[in-house]
């Protein structure tokens, strides 16, 4: 179960507050989705769950499995299972994206306690993976990210996470920049990890990705708070309505 | 700024106990008296055996070091050296005799081990078929022992000591010792040429392609004593040889100096390829001890259609002086220059390559990539210049650089002369930070920081990195993440 509490978040450097107090709970087997206008703190909120620097968290409390990681560096986060699918992948020059991969893989493999895999191992389960993603395995030979068109960069986000079997999943605009047979092939990579001992966030600007991935819950994000939550529906009413209710609200 | 601050903060403590070369070896030596004049010459030349002629070119070379000046053009600083205070022969007393692998002192042979180079050749055989390699091990000032001596000689290739070489074969010293850096080249050459005690002697005869790798393995290991090693590759017409040297040193608190020469001469239609892996002790985290590595490494493509190819990989040493050359006198010859510099702590590197381009059509290429960390300094400094003869002469130069952490500096000095019109040189050069971006990514994918710098870096470096044998990339690449990381590898 993820917890997150009355979470105060302001820039590092700044006097700027972005989340503020924003509180959210998202039970294992749950798929919750987050929406809410540009610039309202959602890719700030999916950071610092993932323990990115830059933000400093003044008050509140975020709760993994009830155990609070904000004390946590990245790494070990990622060990505890929490993975963020990010909306701008970063490039990596000269590290093919195998490499990348299988120390990705093995690293939390160790920290889980559990035996590095070997190379034929390791390819045996990417290729299986990539093969379902459609993504060629030529692709994973070049380095990280670099020249990868908007689409394909967010299928080797679904890949890394499917590869590192994660039980925080969360999806920063994800759908952002892929066309549609892309979108379905990512839906089912996401919906055939839903299972009882997962938790997944998904962030998006589109009802349309909802229409795959239907979500147990849906929160508006709104100036660093969620203002409201319903089931699927409320997707549906926002697509019609917008924020403009919910921003009148906020100010 | 936290995640590179942090990344900082690791580098700063890495020290000593990062360097895993830095043991001694007990073992007794025979030593020169401190100091350095005509008669210490002459002892070094006695102790070796040599004839007059090797001694009268010693004195040479001597006589003019005394009238010359340390250069002060590198971006370098370090406090005067005495070089009276220094030792200029040092030698395991074991060695002084025959050598052979079955008299080599196992003390000797336990170093070697220790350091992961593999001396005794039936282990070597009984290993991996395809990955054999030839190893001249040099210990403080003498090569304690060649492997593989017979089979190579079988080929008709020469690979010994070059204290051998010069009773051995006199011919082939009198000919080209010298001939690429002459005795009065430069201050440090100078100092070798007078000085020096060992390295190694290739010879591959016309039209053989060397059936292995060829490495020296040099090692400090004597207090205040100085290294100058010098080493001469001769590829005749038509001949290939692929050469690796490996360099360590104790941990020790004073600087120690190191003046190598290095001379390579491609005849026609010949390829030399020389890769270095230079881990010489670098320091500790205040920058207290390490070497100082002043060396003269230059390549002739003598002849139409040579080429020659240095490789290097820096991550050692306190101050590095060093620029790989390639005369480019034949027709269509051709020199390639890749570099990998780490620096970190208060390292300081200054280095590059010249490209002499005499000869029609002859082309060129240099890759360097410059890493620096800590407080560390890491220049490129090349120069690249066509003769007014050298029509249709071709190079390219990319130059990168990456800083990690902001009290590092990276440097470019690139300069280029072009006496003729029809020379086409190119120059790309970049400078660039890891970003937090970049870190955080690979953290989030469960990397630890000094995981993710050491796999950034070396894909920073991957172009060069694919340049070295087969046999020592993956060692190299772990050695570039060592020098870089804060844990033990
Ligand atoms: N590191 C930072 N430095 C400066 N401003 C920041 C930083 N991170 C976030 N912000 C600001 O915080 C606000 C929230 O940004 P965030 O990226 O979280 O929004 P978002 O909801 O993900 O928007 P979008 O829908 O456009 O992706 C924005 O005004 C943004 O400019
Ligand atoms: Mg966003």
């Amino acid at each position: 179960m993820l917890e997150i509490k009355d979470l105060h978040v302001k820039l590092a450097d700044e006097d700027r507050e972005i989340l503020k107090g924003l509180t959210l709970s998202i039970p294992k087997g749950e798929v919750h989705a987050i929406m809410g206008p540009n610039g309202s703190g959602k890719s700030t909120l999916a950071y610092v769950l993932a323990g990115r620097d830059g933000y400093e968290v003044t008050s509140g409390d975020i709760l993994w499995n009830g155990e609070s990681i904000l004390e946590m560096e990245p790494e070990e986060r990622a060990a505890k299972g929490v993975f963020l699918a990010f909306q701008y992948p970063m490039e990596i020059p000269g590290v093919a994206g195998l490499t990348f991969l299988r120390t990705a893989v093995n690293a939390v493999r160790k920290a889980r306690g559990e035996p590095e895999m070997s190379t034929p191992e390791f390819l045996k389960y990417v290729k299986e993976k990539a093969a379902r993603l459609k993504i060629d395995m030529d692709m994973l030979k070049r380095p990280v990210n670099v020249g990868f068109s908007g689409g394909e960069k967010k299928r080797a986000e679904i890949l890394q996470m499917e590869a590192l079997e994660p039980t925080l999943c969360v999806l920063d605009e994800t759908d952002s920049g892929l066309d549609i047979d892309a979108l379905r092939v990512v839906s089912d990579g996401v919906n055939a990890m839903r299972s009882p001992d997962r938790a997944m966030l998904v962030i998006t600007h589109y009802q349309r990705l909802l229409d795959h991935i239907v979500p147990d819950r849906v929160h508006v994000m709104v100036d660093g708070k969620i203002r409201k939550s319903g089931d699927a529906s409320l997707a549906k009413e926002l697509e019609k309505s917008g924020y403009a209710e919910y921003q009148a609200k906020a100010a | 700024m936290a995640a590179v601050q942090e990344t900082v903060e690791q580098v700063r403590k890495i020290d000593v106990d990062q360097y895993k070369y830095g043991f001694e070896t007990k073992i007794d030596t025979v030593k020169a008296p401190k100091g350095l004049s005509e008669d210490i010459v002459r002892f070094i030349s006695e102790k070796k055996g040599e004839p007059q002629w090797m001694l009268d070119w010693r004195l040479e070379a001597y006589r003019r070091w005394v009238n010359m000046i340390e250069p002060t053009w590198a971006n370098v600083t370090y406090p005067k050296i005495d070089f009276q205070d220094l030792y200029y022969y040092s030698a395991p007393k074991s060695t002084e005799g025959p050598k052979d692998l079955s008299e080599v002192d196992p003390e000797l042979l336990a170093t070697y081990e220790k350091l992961g180079i593999p001396l005794r050749e039936q282990e070597l055989l009984a290993g991996v078929k395809e990955s054999r390699v030839a190893v001249d091990a040099v210990f403080d000032s003498v090569s304690v022992v060649t492997t593989f001596k017979d089979e190579l000689r079988k080929a008709g290739v020469i690979f010994c000591s070059m204290s051998e070489a010069v009773r051995e074969h006199p011919e082939l010293i009198k000919k080209y010792l010298g001939s690429v850096v002459p005795q009065g080249d430069n201050y440090y050459a100078a100092l070798n040429a007078a000085v020096f005690s060992d390295g190694s002697f290739v010879y591959v005869p016309e039209g053989v392609r060397c059936p292995m790798e060829l490495s020296t393995y040099f090692r400090i290991n004597e207090k205040q004593t100085g290294q100058f090693e010098r080493t001469l590759i001769i590829a005749d017409k038509g001949a290939y040889v692929s050469y690796l040297e490996g360099c360590t040193a104790p941990m020790r608190d004073e600087h120690q100096l190191h003046a190598a020469v290095v001379e390579l001469i491609a005849l026609d239609d010949a390829e030399i390829k020389y890769s270095t892996v230079q881990n010489w002790y670098p320091g500790d985290k205040d920058g207290k001890g390490g070497i100082y590595n002043f060396v003269t490494k230059r390549g002739d493509c003598r002849g139409h259609n040579s080429k020659i190819s240095w490789t290097q990989v820096e991550t050692g040493s306190a101050i590095t002086w060093k620029y790989p050359s390639c005369i480019l006198r034949g027709d269509n010859s051709r020199g390639e220059f890749y570099s990998i510099a780490v620096s970190n702590g208060w390292q300081q590197v200054d280095s590059g390559t010249k490209m002499i381009h005499l000869g029609k059509n002859s082309s060129s290429r240099i890759i360097s990539k410059g890493i620096a960390a800590g407080h560390s300094q890491n220049t490129y400094r090349g120069l690249v210049s066509a003769h007014r003869k050298a029509t249709g002469a071709r190079n390219f130069t990319n130059c990168d650089s990456l800083l990690i952490g902001d009290k590092c500096g990276a440097h470019t000095v690139p300069y280029i002369e072009a006496k003729n019109n029809s020379a086409h040189f190119e120059h790309e050069a970049t400078t660039s930070k890891i970003s937090d971006d970049t870190l955080f990514y690979c953290r989030q994918r469960g990397l630890s920081e000094e995981e993710a710098v050491a796999l950034v870096v070396n894909g920073f470096v991957r172009d060069v990195l694919q340049q070295l044998p087969m046999e020592f990339m993956a060692e190299t690449q772990k050695l570039i993440g060592i020098s870089l990381e804060g844990s033990v590898g």
